[in-house]
């Protein structure tokens, strides 16, 4: 595969299998490991880039989706256009977890004074789950500057983020929840019978480790975020992806979406991987023996 | 009741009154009375399931009472509109599990009632933390997490932590039950301490060695009713009541009491 920044096959070396050896031999095994791995893989991505270079019609893929021409004039557009869906996700992130955080904790009060509360919070993340995203950012997008009230922001932008902010804040308070759950009930009861209140007993005892347990899953929904930022081009905002339409629709090759495709990655896929070491790390210290 | 006014040898620290408690269709309390003297170490026994767990925890209202009245000092903390938390600071819970919290050093786990309920300053507080690891020996300890001590340190942390809210009462919930036993011994010795510097003390236990040793009063709950309570003395050499002849045979044949 020829073009920018391809998938991170090779990022795994670090994966590769360990062969518990004796004394000495254990070095010189893995160093034969290392280079039966690097051979296999020159062998097998040459002969599937080699199957793929040869086969028919790859001239006419490589015109439409890997022109070197396109990639020269599209990138630095993109490059500068993709700032924007930084800006969406850094933006959007900093409010969903403080919002989402606060929404899980209305959902968790307790006694029947609550119970509208608890259902306030049930009926808005039932809401954003269940509505797709392209549908909120058409009504607040679209709609809401089309009612003509002038206190009320008209920008794109504004309303992408709140966008992604109400979207997102439904799937982080689930995350949220589950994590406050999986804190045994012990743990408030230690702290109660201290006589901190309910809200105490949350802010210093269930939610701090609460929010360490769900730390790879706030991982996972902040790499979705920063996908769906994408969205937000649906109502004017010209931000990557918007970028390489306008750069596809002046020249009708399609070279700009594999460069929008490969900037995504070098955002995410780093994220990617420390999100999987942290599940592997957590999953290593239950073994050991971690306490509750 | 008219008990207040009323002169006693000593002011009943705790007094429980006809105690009912359910889980569900379960009955675990059918009728709890006992009242508690300052200093007094009550000592509860009976079989799993007796009661006793939950008598503790209703005394500190962890768990809500169905019916019935627990009294703290002078104050019913089960009428309408009590200040619960403020009830909770001035009874102490040391739990079967421990439970400290995971994600604070040893200091931490001291110092979060002092500081958040009782607003002691940050130094005041970690002063005294300091102070009661010191006095029961694991000054030491007190940058740990809770994971890096054994389990019968972590108990007497727990205990710290208890007493640091210098709690007018000490709930004991079975506190050696979850210790390997050759970590029983250092947490026994520490109530020992406690019970001798005066602390009024319930505890719940099935080390009857001990509950002999310590106890001013033993209660034999069963089936969620005190059957029968006594001097430590009498209670296990010449126990009156059948059920608890019974309790107390089976625990010699196991081995787990010498006469």
């Amino acid at each position: 595969m020829r073009g920018g920044g391809g998938p991170p096959e090779l990022g795994d070396m670090s994966r590769l299998p360990r062969y518990p050896g004796r004394g000495g031999g254990r070095r010189r095994s893995d160093r034969r490991a290392l280079l039966v791995a690097l051979v296999s893989s020159i062998a097998i991505f040459g002969l599937v880039g080699w199957l793929i270079v040869t086969s028919p019609g790859w001239n006419l893929v490589q015109q439409s989706f890997f022109n070197p021409k396109y990639i020269g004039t599209s990138w630095p557009r993109q490059v500068a256009a993709i700032a924007v869906n930084v800006q969406l996700f850094l933006i959007a992130e900093a409010c969903i977890l403080p919002l989402a955080l606060f929404i899980a904790v209305l959902r968790s009060l307790p006694g029947p004074v609550f119970f509208p509360v608890r259902a306030m919070a049930v009926i808005y993340t039932d809401f954003f789950r269940g509505v797709p995203s392209v549908l909120v950012i058409f009504i607040l997008g679209f709609g809401i500057p089309a009612l003509g009230i002038d206190w009320l922001p008209i920008d794109p932008f504004f309303w992408g983020v709140v966008t992604l902010i109400l979207v997102y804040s439904a799937y982080v308070s689930e995350v949220y929840r589950a994590g406050i759950e999986s804190v045994h009930p012990s743990q408030a009861a230690a702290a109660r019978s201290l006589g901190l209140t309910y809200l105490q007993a949350m802010r210093y005892v269930v939610i701090p480790q609460a929010v360490r347990r769900v730390i790879p899953p706030l991982l996972n929904d902040f790499i979705g975020l920063q996908k769906d930022t994408a969205f937000v081009s649906f109502i004017g905002v010209i931000e990557v992806f918007r970028q390489a339409q306008i750069d596809e629709s002046a020249s009708f090759n399609f070279t700009p979406y594999l460069v929008t495709a490969a900037l995504f990655l070098v955002l995410t896929v780093p994220l990617i991987h420390v999100t999987d070491w942290l599940v592997a790390r957590d999953r290593r210290r239950q073994v050991a023996g971690g306490t509750a | 009741m008219t008990a207040f006014g009323a002169p006693a040898p000593a002011r009943p620290a705790v007094r429980v009154e006809g105690l009912f408690k359910s889980f569900g269709e379960l009955e675990v309390l059918r009728g709890i009375d006992l009242a508690v003297a300052e200093h007094e170490v009550v000592c509860l026994i009976g079989a799993s399931g007796s009661g006793k767990s939950t008598l503790l925890r209703c005394i500190n209202l962890l768990e809500p009472v169905d019916a019935g009245r627990v009294v703290i000092g002078d104050e019913e903390i089960t009428a309408p509109g009590v200040k619960v938390d403020a009830i909770r600071r001035r009874i102490g819970i040391v739990f079967q599990a421990f439970n400290l919290f995971p994600h604070m050093r040893v200091t931490e786990n001291i110092t979060l009632g002092p500081r958040k309920v009782l607003h002691t300053p940050a130094a005041e507080a970690d002063r005294q933390a300091v102070e009661l690891l010191e006095r029961f020996g694991l000054a030491d300890k007190r940058a740990e997490y809770p994971d890096r001590l054994s389990g019968g340190q972590q108990q007497r942390v727990a205990i710290i932590r208890a007493l640091a809210m210098q709690p007018d009462v000490l709930l004991l919930d079975e506190v050696t039950s979850a210790l390997d036993p050759e970590l029983v011994a250092e947490v026994l010795d520490v109530i020992r301490g406690l019970a001798q510097g005066g602390m009024t003390m319930i505890i719940a236990t099935h080390e009857m060695g001990f509950a002999r040793d310590i106890a001013t009063r033993v209660c034999f709950l069963d089936g969620g009713r005190i059957i029968e309570e006594g001097p430590p003395d009498r209670m296990f050499r010449a126990p009156e009541e059948e059920r608890t002849q019974q309790f107390l045979q089976r625990i010699i044949r196991a081995g787990r009491l010498e006469l």
